[in-house]
C-alpha cells in the first residue's frame, strides 16, 4: 500500500493544523486548552492504529525495504521512504509511547499548552521520519529537526535549571552534527547519491570509512549516549518534563542506535570491524561506571538516567558484536529500553507531580499508602534489572551472548552490570518504597488515580508479553538483521 | 498426563494471580482459601506424577509450550520436562508449599495484608516449578531469577521493618552475583556447543570433555570452565560459602517463607541444577574437585557458626546452610543420588524444624531469642513432640546394623560413606569425609542444643524485669557487630510488636499453636520419621538405577554409590558416634549443669573463638568493607571526579564559560537562548539543503 509510511509519518501534522485552527476558532483559553489535548490524543492514536497497519502488513520474510516510496522532490532530490525489520518496530514504538505522552501531560502542563502539544506532534512526525527515511538528505533533515522540539520541550517547559541542561543537549549535539553533516555531504560527493539502500551497497574505500565512521559515530555516540559523551542526557532528564523524558529515553536515545545499523555497519563495514575494540570498550565501561554512578544518585530522576546509560552500553556492544544474538539483542533492548524507562520516568512523574520534589531522601514508606503504585514501580524496577520474564532480560542476555563470542572480556565486564543494577535500582526502590512514612508532607499522599493506571497498563502489557514471547519481535527482524549481519561478515572477509 | 503436569505447573501462577490482583476486592478468605486450594490441587497431582513415574512406568516427557527466544541456533522454549528429578522436586515443592501455605492461615492470621502474602508464595511456587520442569537453560533461569524475585518479597514482607527491606536487597544482590556466574556459564555452553537444550546438549558432552578453551593467553578445560560457572549460581542460590551471607538475614522475613524457600526448597535449587547437570560435571573433573571442597568447607563452617547463636531462626538457618554443604559435596563426589536423596529428606525435617520454631515463636508472642525460652515442653506439647522428632531426624540417628533409623539417617550417612568411597582414589573426597564426620558431631549439638534450650531447664521468660535486661543486652551486642543495619534484630523484633502482634494484650503466657499450624507439623513429622526408611531403596539403594532412569548421570568409571554400600563397618558408624557425641555434650552443657550456669556462662565468657563464630567469621564486616565500601567510592570517584571535574568542565561548562560571557553583553532575558539554540540547529539542516542544492544541480 503505498503512501502509508507517509501518511503514517504526517499525520501528526494533520493534528497540529486542527489545534491551530482550533485555536484560531475559539481564541486562547482553558477549553481551547482541552480541546488541543483530546485533538492531540486522538491524532496520535490514529497515528498508531497506522503504525499498527503498517507493522501488521509487514513482509517478515523480506529482509529488503518495504513500503518504499520514491520520487523526486526538487532540483536532485528525492523523497525515498521505507521500513525494513529494523525499523518496522521503531516506528511502531514512537507511535506507542506518543499517546502516552500526552496523557501523562494531561494534568502537569499548565502554561503554553497548545505549543507543548504542537511541539510533541511536530517531533512525533520528526522521529517517524527518522526510522523511515531512505535519503541522506532527508534523514539529516528528520534527524536534526528532530532535536528542535526536543530542544523546545525542554528548555520551555522543564524545571528550574532548563537553560543549563537545554544548552548542554544543544552543544554536545551541535559536536555530532557538525561531523555528520560533513560526513553526508562527502559521501554524496564521492557515491554521487543520496539513496540509502544504493549508499548500503556502496563500497567506499577503506581508509574513507574510518574517516566517516568516525563522523557518524560521533553524532550517533552522542544520541545514545555513550560514555564519555553522556552527560547531557542525566541534566536534560531532570530538567525536562515527565512526557519529555519519556520520549527522549523512549526514542530520542534509539536514533543513535539505528543509525549505527544503518549506517555505520553496513555503508562503513570495514571501519565498524577496525572499531570494534573501541566500541566494545566504551560500552564495557558505560556499564560499570554509570552504573556505579547511579548507585550514589540522591535525585531520582538522575538515577534513572544513568541507568539508561548502562542500557544503551549493552546496545552499542551488541550492535558491534556481528553476530545474529548481539544484533537482535541489541534491536530487542533498544525496544524494551523504550517500554521500560519511559514507564519508569512516568513513574517518577507520579510522585513528582504530587510532591514537586524528585529527592530520593524526601520520600520514604510510599507502600502504606500506595500500594498500586508499589506494584507498578516494582515491576518496571524488575523490567530494569532485567528480570527473565519482563523484556529488559531478552535484551540483556542476547546482548552479553553475543559479545561473549566477539569478545569475552567484554562480556564478563557487561555481565557485572547485572549486579551492579540490581544494586540502584533495588536500593532506590528500598528507599522510596519501603520503610514507615516519616515525612509528614506523605502522610496524606494518594494512589494512582484512574488516568495513571490507565496510563501504566499498557507498558506492563508490554513488558511483560515482549519478556515472555519476545518471538512476536524476532520474528519482525529476523530477515533484515540476518542479512546485516551476513553483509557484514561478507564485507569484511569473515 | 501432558495435561495434568500442566495444569500442575500452572494452578500455583492462577492462585497467584488472583489473590494478587484482586485479593482486596474478594477479601482475605477467599484469596487464602484459592491459593490454598489450588496448591492442594497441584500437590495432589505431584503426587500422581511421582507414583506414576515410580510405581507406574512413566516414561520421561516433555510438554512444549510456546517458543521464548528463538534467534539463530540460540533456541529456548517454555516447556515443562518431566522426569525422575522433576518429578522428585514436584512432590518436594508442592507437598511442602501447600503444608506451608494450610500453616499460614494460622501463622499470618493477625497480619493486614494476608492477599499479598499468599500471593507471594503462590508466586514462589509457580516459579520453582518453572524451574525445576525446565529443558533448557534459558527457562531455567527465568526460574531461577524468579524464585530469587520472590524470595526478596517475601523476606522484605514487612517492608515497614528497614532490616527486612536490607536483607531483601542483600539476598537478590548476592544472588546475582552468583547468577553473573551462572549467566556466562551458559553462554559458555552456548557458543561450545551450539545448543542450550539439556536434551540436545548432554549427549554431546563426552565428545567435548577433551576441548580446550582460550581466554587470557590460557588454554583451559572447556567443560570444566563451563560447570565452574555454572556452580557460581548453584551457590549464590545454596547459600554456599563466600556467598552465604544472605541466608541467615533471610530469617527476616515470616517464619512460613523461611520453611518454603529458605530451608525446603529454593536453597536446594544449587543441588538441583549439579544433579541435574551430573552429565557435565561427570566430565569436568576439577569443577567437581571444587564443588566438594565448597561444600564440605559451608558445612564447617555453617556449623561452627550455629553452635554459638541464640536467635533460634538463625541456628536453624546456619543447619541449612551446612545441610546444603552436604549435599554439595556429595554431588562433588559424584554421589548425585545421594545428594538428592539428603534434599528431598532434609526438605521434611527442616520444613518440620523451621515450622515447630514458627510455632514456639507465635506461642512466644514473637520472641524469637532462645535465651529468653526454656521449660515451653509442656506449654506447647505437640510442638515439642514434632520438633524432637525433627531434631532426631536431621542429626541422623538410627541402627546401622539393622539398617534402620529416622530420615536424615539414611541419607545423611550414604553422603559421607560415598565421601570415604571416593576417598579411596581422591584426597579431596576423604577431606570432605573427614569434615562430613566431624559437622556430624556439631550439628547434634546445635540441634540438641537448640531443642534443650527451648523445651527444658527453667522458664527464662515472664519475668519482665530480667527479660528486659536480656533483651537490651542482646540488643546492644548485636549492634556492635552490625555494620550493615540489617542484622539489628533485637530492633526488628520489637518493630514486629507493633505489627503483627497476636492481640493478646498482656497475657504473656506461652501458648500452643491453634490446629492449621499443627496439623503441617503431624505431616512432616511423618516424613521425618518415614521418608529415608521408604524410598532409600529408590534414590540410592537396590532400584536407584530404575528409579532414576538415566536422570542422573554417573560415568563409566563412577561407582562411588556402589562402593558407598561396602564400607567398613566402622565408617558407618562413625557419623552416628559422632552425633551420639554431640547429643551427649548437649545433655551435658544444657540438662545436667543447667543451662544457666554452664551454657550461658560459656557464651558470656566470649573466648576468641566464641567471638569468631558468633560473629559469622566477620563475612559481613569484611564485604562491608571491601565490596559495598568500594561500590559507595567509585560510584562517588565517577560521579563527582569523572563526569562533573572531568568531563563537563572540558566540555559543555567550559564552553558555556564562554558564551555566558556573550551572553551578559547582549544582555538578553536567558530564556531568549532557547530560541537562539533553535535557530542555529536550523541554520545548519537550511545550510546542508543548500549544499545539496549544489550538489545536485
Amino acid at each position: 500500500m503505498t503512501g502509508l509510511l507517509s501518511l503514517t509519518t504526517f499525520a501528526p501534522l494533520v493534528g497540529v493544523a486542527l489545534i491551530l485552527a482550533a485555536r484560531a476558532a475559539k481564541g486562547p483559553g482553558a477549553a481551547t486548552d482541552t480541546l488541543a489535548k483530546w485533538i492531540a490524543l486522538a491524532t496520535t492514536l490514529v497515528t498508531f492504529a497506522l503504525a499498527l497497519v503498517l507493522t501488521l502488513q509487514f513482509d517478515a520474510k523480506n529482509p529488503g525495504f518495504q513500503f518504499v516510496e520514491d520520487f523526486a522532490w526538487f532540483a536532485g532530490l528525492h523523497y525515498r521512504m521505507g521500513i525494513d525489520g529494523i525499523s518496522v518496530l521503531l516506528v511502531l514504538l514512537t507511535a506507542f509511547l506518543l499517546p502516552i505522552c500526552i496523557v501523562a501531560s494531561w494534568k502537569s502542563v499548565e502554561k503554553r499548552v497548545v505549543e507543548y502539544l504542537i511541539a510533541f506532534l511536530v517531533l512525533e512526525t520528526l522521529v517517524i521520519g527518522v526510522f523511515c527515511a531512505l535519503d541522506l538528505v532527508l534523514f539529516y533533515l528528520f534527524f536534526e529537526g528532530g532535536l528542535v522540539p526536543m530542544f523546545l520541550i525542554i528548555g520551555i517547559w522543564g524545571g528550574k535549571r532548563r537553560i543549563y541542561a537545554a544548552y548542554k543537549f544543544f552543544l554536545y549535539t551541535l559536536l555530532g552534527s557538525v561531523l555528520m553533516l560533513a560526513a553526508i555531504l562527502a559521501m554524496i560527493s564521492i557515491a554521487g547519491t543520496s539513496s540509502i539502500p544504493e549508499l548500503m551497497t556502496y563500497k567506499f574505500a577503506p581508509w574513507l570509512q574510518t574517516w566517516l565512521w568516525l563522523a557518524f559515530f560521533a553524532s550517533f555516540a552522542v544520541k545514545m549516549p555513550m560514555w564519555p559523551v553522556h552527560t547531557w542526557l542525566p541534566d536534560a532528564h531532570v530538567e525536562a518534563p515527565t512526557a519529555g523524558s519519556v520520549i527522549l529515553a523512549g526514542i530520542l536515545l534509539k536514533m543513535g542506535g539505528y543509525g549505527f545499523m544503518r549506517f555505520s555497519i553496513p555503508m562503513f563495514p570495514n571501519a565498524s570491524e577496525m572499531f570494534q575494540p573501541l566500541v566494545f570498550a566504551m560500552s564495557g565501561i558505560a556499564i560499570v561506571y554509570t552504573s556505579l554512578v547511579a548507585f550514589r544518585q540522591t535525585d531520582i530522576k538522575k538515577l534513572i538516567a544513568y541507568s539508561s546509560v548502562a542500557h544503551m552500553g549493552f546496545v552499542t556492544m551488541g550492535i558491534f558484536s556481528g553476530n545474529a544474538a548481539g544484533e537482535q539483542g541489541a534491536l530487542f533492548q533498544m525496544i524494551s529500553h523504550g517500554v521500560i524507562s519511559g514507564a519508569l520516568f512516568l513513574c517518577v512523574g507520579v510522585v513528582y507531580d504530587r510532591m514537586h520534589t524528585r529527592e530520593i531522601a524526601f520520600y520514604g514508606g510510599l507502600t502504606n499508602r500506595m500500594p498500586h503504585y508499589a506494584f507498578v514501580f516494582l515491576l518496571f524496577t524488575m523490567g530494569n534489572v532485567g528480570l527473565p520474564g519482563t523484556s529488559g532480560f531478552v535484551g540483556e542476555i542476547l546482548t552479553m551472548t553475543g559479545v561473549y563470542q566477539a569478545s569475552t572480556w567484554t562480556a564478563i565486564v557487561s555481565a557485572t552490570g547485572v549486579i551492579l543494577s540490581a544494586m540502584y535500582a533495588l536500593t532506590l526502590y528500598r528507599r522510596v518504597m519501603y520503610g514507615e512514612i516519616v515525612n509528614p508532607e506523605l502522610k496524606t499522599i494518594t494512589d494512582l488515580d484512574a488516568r495513571e493506571i490507565l496510563l501504566f497498563v499498557p507498558l506492563i502489557i508490554m513488558t511483560l508479553v515482549l519478556g515472555i514471547y519476545p518471538n512476536l519481535v524476532f520474528n519482525l527482524t529476523a530477515s533484515s538483521v540476518d542479512g546485516l549481519v551476513g553483509a557484514w561478515r561478507a564485507a569484511v572477509g569473515g | 498426563m501432558q495435561s495434568l503436569v500442566t495444569i500442575l505447573v500452572f494452578a500455583p501462577l492462577l492462585g497467584a494471580i488472583i489473590a494478587g490482583l484482586f485479593g482486596r476486592r474478594i477479601g482475605n478468605v477467599a484469596s487464602q482459601a484459592v491459593t490454598t486450594g489450588l496448591l492442594i490441587l497441584a500437590c495432589a497431582l505431584s503426587w500422581v506424577t511421582f507414583s506414576q513415574w515410580t510405581w507406574g512406568h512413566m516414561e520421561a516427557f516433555t510438554v512444549s509450550l510456546l517458543p521464548f527466544i528463538h534467534v539463530g541456533d540460540f533456541i529456548a522454549n517454555w516447556s515443562i520436562r518431566i522426569d525422575a528429578l522433576s518429578a522428585t522436586m514436584l512432590i518436594v515443592v508442592t507437598t511442602v508449599s501447600a503444608l506451608v501455605h494450610i500453616y499460614s492461615w494460622g501463622y499470618m492470621a493477625e497480619d493486614d495484608s494476608k492477599p499479598r502474602f499468599f500471593a507471594y508464595l503462590s508466586l514462589f511456587t509457580f516459579a520453582m516449578l518453572s524451574l525445576v520442569t525446565a529443558a533448557d537453560f534459558m527457562q531455567l533461569f527465568f526460574g531461577w531469577e524468579g524464585v530469587g524475585l520472590a524470595s526478596y518479597l517475601l523476606i522484605g514482607f514487612w517492608f515497614k521493618k528497614p532490616s527486612a527491606s536490607a536483607a531483601a536487597i542483600k539476598a537478590f544482590v548476592v544472588n546475582r552475583v552468583g547468577d553473573f556466574g551462572f549467566a556466562l556459564g551458559i553462554m559458555t555452553v552456548y557458543w561450545a556447543f551450539g545448543t542450550i537444550n539439556f536434551a540436545e546438549l548432554f549427549p554431546m558432552i563426552q565428545a567435548g570433555a577433551a576441548r580446550s578453551w582460550q581466554f587470557a593467553g590460557h588454554s583451559w578445560p572447556l567443560v570444566d570452565i563451563a560447570c565452574f560457572l555454572l556452580f557460581i549460581g548453584a551457590m549464590g542460590k545454596s547459600a554456599q560459602f563466600f556467598l552465604h551471607t544472605w541466608l541467615p538475614d533471610a530469617m527476616e522475613g515470616p517464619t512460613p517463607v523461611s520453611a518454603l524457600i529458605h530451608a525446603a526448597t529454593m536453597v536446594t535449587a544449587g543441588v538441583y541444577m549439579l544433579c541435574l547437570l551430573s552429565p557435565m560435571f561427570e566430565y569436568a573433573p576439577v569443577a567437581k574437585n571444587i564443588v566438594t571442597v565448597v561444600g564440605a568447607v559451608t558445612a564447617l563452617f555453617a556449623a561452627t557458626v550455629g553452635l554459638t547463636q541464640n536467635d533460634i531462626k538463625r541456628v536453624i538457618a546456619y543447619s541449612t546452610c551446612s545441610q546444603l554443604g552436604y549435599m554439595f559435596f556429595a554431588a562433588g563426589v559424584g554421589a548425585y543420588q545421594a545428594a538428592m536423596f539428603h534434599l528431598f529428606t532434609h526438605a521434611f525435617f527442616k520444613a518440620l524444624l523451621f515450622l515447630g520454631a514458627g510455632s514456639v515463636i507465635h506461642g512466644m508472642h514473637h520472641e524469637q531469642d532462645m535465651r529468653r525460652y526454656g521449660a515451653l515442653a509442656k506449654m506447647l506439647p505437640v510442638t515439642f513432640i514434632a520438633m524432637t522428632i525433627g531434631t532426631i531426624a536431621i542429626t541422623g540417628l538410627g541402627f546401622p546394623p539393622l539398617h534402620l533409623g529416622f530420615a536424615g539417617f539414611y541419607s545423611k550417612d550414604t553422603i559421607i560413606e560415598a565421601a570415604f568411597a571416593a576417598g579411596g582414589h581422591n584426597q579431596i573426597a576423604m577431606f570432605a569425609w573427614v569434615i562430613g564426620v566431624l559437622v556430624a558431631g556439631l550439628t547434634s549439638f546445635y540441634s540438641w542444643r537448640l531443642a534443650f534450650f527451648t523445651f527444658n531447664g527453667k522458664a527464662r521468660w515472664g519475668h519482665d524485669d530480667h527479660g528486659h535486661d536480656a533483651h537490651a543486652a542482646h540488643g546492644h551486642d548485636d549492634h556492635a557487630h552490625a555494620a550493615h543495619g540489617h542484622d539489628d534484630h533485637a530492633h526488628g523484633a520489637h518493630d514486629d510488636h507493633g505489627h503483627d502482634d497476636h492481640g493478646h494484650g498482656h497475657d504473656h503466657k506461652p501458648h500452643e499453636s491453634p490446629w492449621v499450624m499443627l496439623l503441617p507439623l503431624v505431616v512432616l513429622s511423618i516424613g521425618a520419621v518415614a521418608a529415608g526408611f521408604v524410598f532409600t531403596g529408590y534414590f540410592v539403594g537396590h532400584h536407584e538405577a530404575e528409579f532414576w532412569r538415566g536422570a542422573i548421570y554417573n560415568a563409566p568409571t563412577n561407582h562411588v554409590l556402589h562402593e558407598a554400600h561396602n564400607v567398613a563397618d566402622w565408617v558407618k558408624w562413625s557419623p552416628l558416634i559422632a552425633s551420639l557425641i554431640g547429643l551427649a555434650v548437649a545433655v551435658y552443657v544444657y540438662i545436667l549443669k543447667g543451662d544457666e550456669r554452664l551454657g550461658l556462662k560459656l557464651a558470656e565468657r566470649k573466648g576468641p573463638l566464641y567471638v569468631f563464630f558468633y560473629n559469622k567469621w566477620f563475612f559481613d564486616e569484611l564485604y562491608d568493607a571491601t565490596f559495598v565500601r568500594a561500590a559507595k567510592f567509585l560510584g562517588d570517584l565517577f560521579w563527582k571526579g569523572g563526569d562533573q571535574k572531568i568531563i563537563d568542565r572540558l566540555g559543555p561548562d567550559g564552553v558555556s564559560a564562554v558564551s555566558y560571557a556573550v551572553g551578559r553583553k547582549t544582555g538578553k532575558a536567558q530564556t531568549g537562548y532557547v530560541y537562539h539554540y533553535a535557530f542555529v540547529m536550523l541554520l545548519g539542516v537550511a545550510g546542508l539543503l543548500t549544499f545539496a542544492l549544489y550538489a545536485f544541480r
